[in-house]
């Protein structure tokens, strides 16, 4: 049997939770969401350090505290959701077949689907360490689950590879357990992390940060032993002699975040080669329309507020397009937005000037570390925004806000540009 | 006594490193910041270090075995391992709400432990 949903929501983290409370708040009854976990707030649940909700809520709140007040929310709006609940498919004409235990193979047919499943850690599998294959090795988030939410300890003398925000979090948490971290070793020749994270997990606890090096081999049988790490040169490659060989029982690897789109490619999706999620225009629609999406799926984002922030919007313009009966209003022409020097991707990446809001925020990351530099937005030739950075890194997601009346004032506008200028 | 500290910046991404000289606990000079919250944030990371710590503490009969928990305010850096030390062997029962204080005076600091999860009952 086949039900219908006016607008359903795959993902119950902080970018679904968001995108149903707007949905629900802009005028749709019928909203549903479809979380694969036994209990809403995704993986905020396992991230109980504070630092969460400064932008949104204006104070600090740990993971599982931010997550409750999106989760009390929903409860108060009456919003559905199906817990323990697996999509296998969204189909191109928004029928969505998932399972659980209660309702077995089932099948929704929705009006608007909101694409919210977040992102996954890039494996061993994908990082080509060579080495043996012994027990030992985790993916820091898989640790962060151990340790917080299972309770349990996964190693005692501890390597961690990659300066990621999860890493350094992590390298203070397995601390704080009596765990021995020894050093936390990141090919980069700077750390993707916070500041602030640098600081207060490793700083705190004379933790050894090596910059420009990477594991070169992995030893062990059956549980890890050592792993040997190297500094590298300018191209990333290993610079033989700089071996150092660290005895330990446990690696963590925080190598970066993937966004977990296998459902959207399935139905037809068109993604960003840079991001790896889905490409959106000004109302975060992808190519398909009435197919909406918002977090760490579409992009990996630093801060949850931005996330929270982004999933609303989603919700408002799926709402909407519901209301609209899913005839949206004349988008007129389709501009581009290009990314260049230095900028390595935009989300959107495509508007419509008749459909935007009076100011769009425009989200980006730069490739490298640029320190004085200017972001400036042409509208065709002309530079419609230059805006003065003291510093800009790929470690923190950048932002720049279209205004619709600059935009209407450009006659035969083609393209808009976003790119770093130096000096 | 005179000494100078050395510190990394946390209020942008700049990261500035900061030279604190000071003499006898007295701050003598403020090097290197390129903003006013860098000279705030060195002052007080010289004179006065605060963490809020998180952690988990073990729960029984609880649908996860252990509840995370934060003290209720920042704390002395220097006391994070006696707040530790004093969560060790706590144990609570479920159900354990956001908010509930788990252990009053964490590690002598006179902060409070809260839960900042619910957990509740495991149901057979």
């Amino acid at each position: 049997m086949i039900s219908s949903v006016d607008i359903v929501i795959i993902g119950g983290g902080p970018a679904g939770l968001a995108a149903a409370i707007s949905a629900k708040k802009n005028g749709i009854e019928d909203v549903l969401i479809l979380e694969r976990d036994h209990q809403l707030g995704g993986i905020l649940n396992q991230c109980i350090h504070n630092g969460f909700g400064l932008h949104t809520f204006k104070e600090e709140l740990t993971g599982p505290e931010y997550a409750q007040r999106f989760i009390d929310q929903t409860e108060e709006l009456g919003i559905a959701y199906k817990l323990d609940t697996m999509v296998m498919d969204i189909s191109s004409s928004k029928t969505v077949t998932a399972m659980n235990t209660v309702d077995r193979l089932f099948e929704i047919k929705a009006k608007a689907v909101i694409l919210a499943m977040g992102c996954r850690e890039r494996p061993r599998g994908a990082l080509n360490i060579p080495g043996c294959r012994p027990a030992g090795i985790y993916s820091a988030g898989t640790a962060q689950r151990l340790i917080n939410i299972e309770g349990i300890l996964p190693g005692r003398e501890v390597v961690i590879l990659g300066s990621g925000d999860i890493g350094l979090i992590m390298a203070r948490r397995m601390t704080l357990e009596g765990a021995k971290v020894k050093v936390v070793a990141e090919l980069m020749s700077y750390s993707g992390g916070l500041k602030r994270n640098i600081v207060q997990c490793l700083d705190d606890f004379g933790i050894p940060l090596k910059l420009s090096h990477t594991v070169v081999d992995i030893r062990g049988r059956e549980r890890l032993e050592s792993v040997v790490l190297a500094e590298v040169d300018s191209h990333g490659k290993p610079v033989a002699g700089t071996e150092e060989e660290y005895q330990c029982d446990t690696l963590l690897l925080s190598c970066g975040l993937i966004p977990e789109n296998e459902l959207s490619l399935a139905m037809g999706i068109k993604t960003g080669s840079v991001t790896n999620g889905p490409v959106v225009n000004e109302c975060l629609e992808t190519n398909i329309e009435g197919v909406f999406a918002c977090g760490n799926v579409l992009h990996v984002h630093d801060l949850v507020d931005f996330v929270s922030e982004e999933a609303a919007l989603a919700g408002k313009y799926a709402a909407e397009y519901v209301k609209s009966d899913g005839n949206h209003t004349d988008a007129g022409k389709e501009i581009l937005i290009l990314h260049e020097n230095g900028v390595r991707y935009t989300v959107p990446e495509k508007i419509h000037i008749n459909r935007m809001p009076d100011e769009l925020t425009v989200r980006f990351r730069v490739g490298a570390v640029y320190k004085n530099c200017y972001i400036s937005v042409y509208a065709g030739q002309k530079r419609i925004l230059h805006k003065k950075k003291q510093i800009a890194a790929p470690g923190e997601m950048e932002e720049v806000r279209l205004s619709k009346k600059t935009l209407e004032e450009i006659s035969e506008l083609e393209q808009i540009t976003v790119k770093v200028e130096e000096t | 006594m005179e000494e100078t500290r050395n510190l990394t910046c946390i209020g942008c991404p700049l990261g500035c490193s900061i030279q604190v000289e000071m003499e006898n606990d007295k701050i003598t000079g403020i090097f290197g910041n390129t903003c006013k919250r860098g000279e705030v944030y060195a002052r007080k990371e010289v004179t006065h270090p605060t963490r809020i710590v998180t952690s988990t503490v073990c729960v029984e009969h609880g649908i996860i075995p252990v509840v995370s928990v934060k003290t209720e305010t920042d704390i002395p850096k220097e006391k994070i391992m006696d707040v530790m030390r004093s969560i060790k062997k706590l144990k609570v029962y479920a159900p354990v709400h956001t908010g509930d204080v788990i252990l009053e005076n964490a590690g002598g600091t006179g902060v409070n432990l809260v839960a900042t999860k619910e957990v509740l009952t495991k149901t057979k």
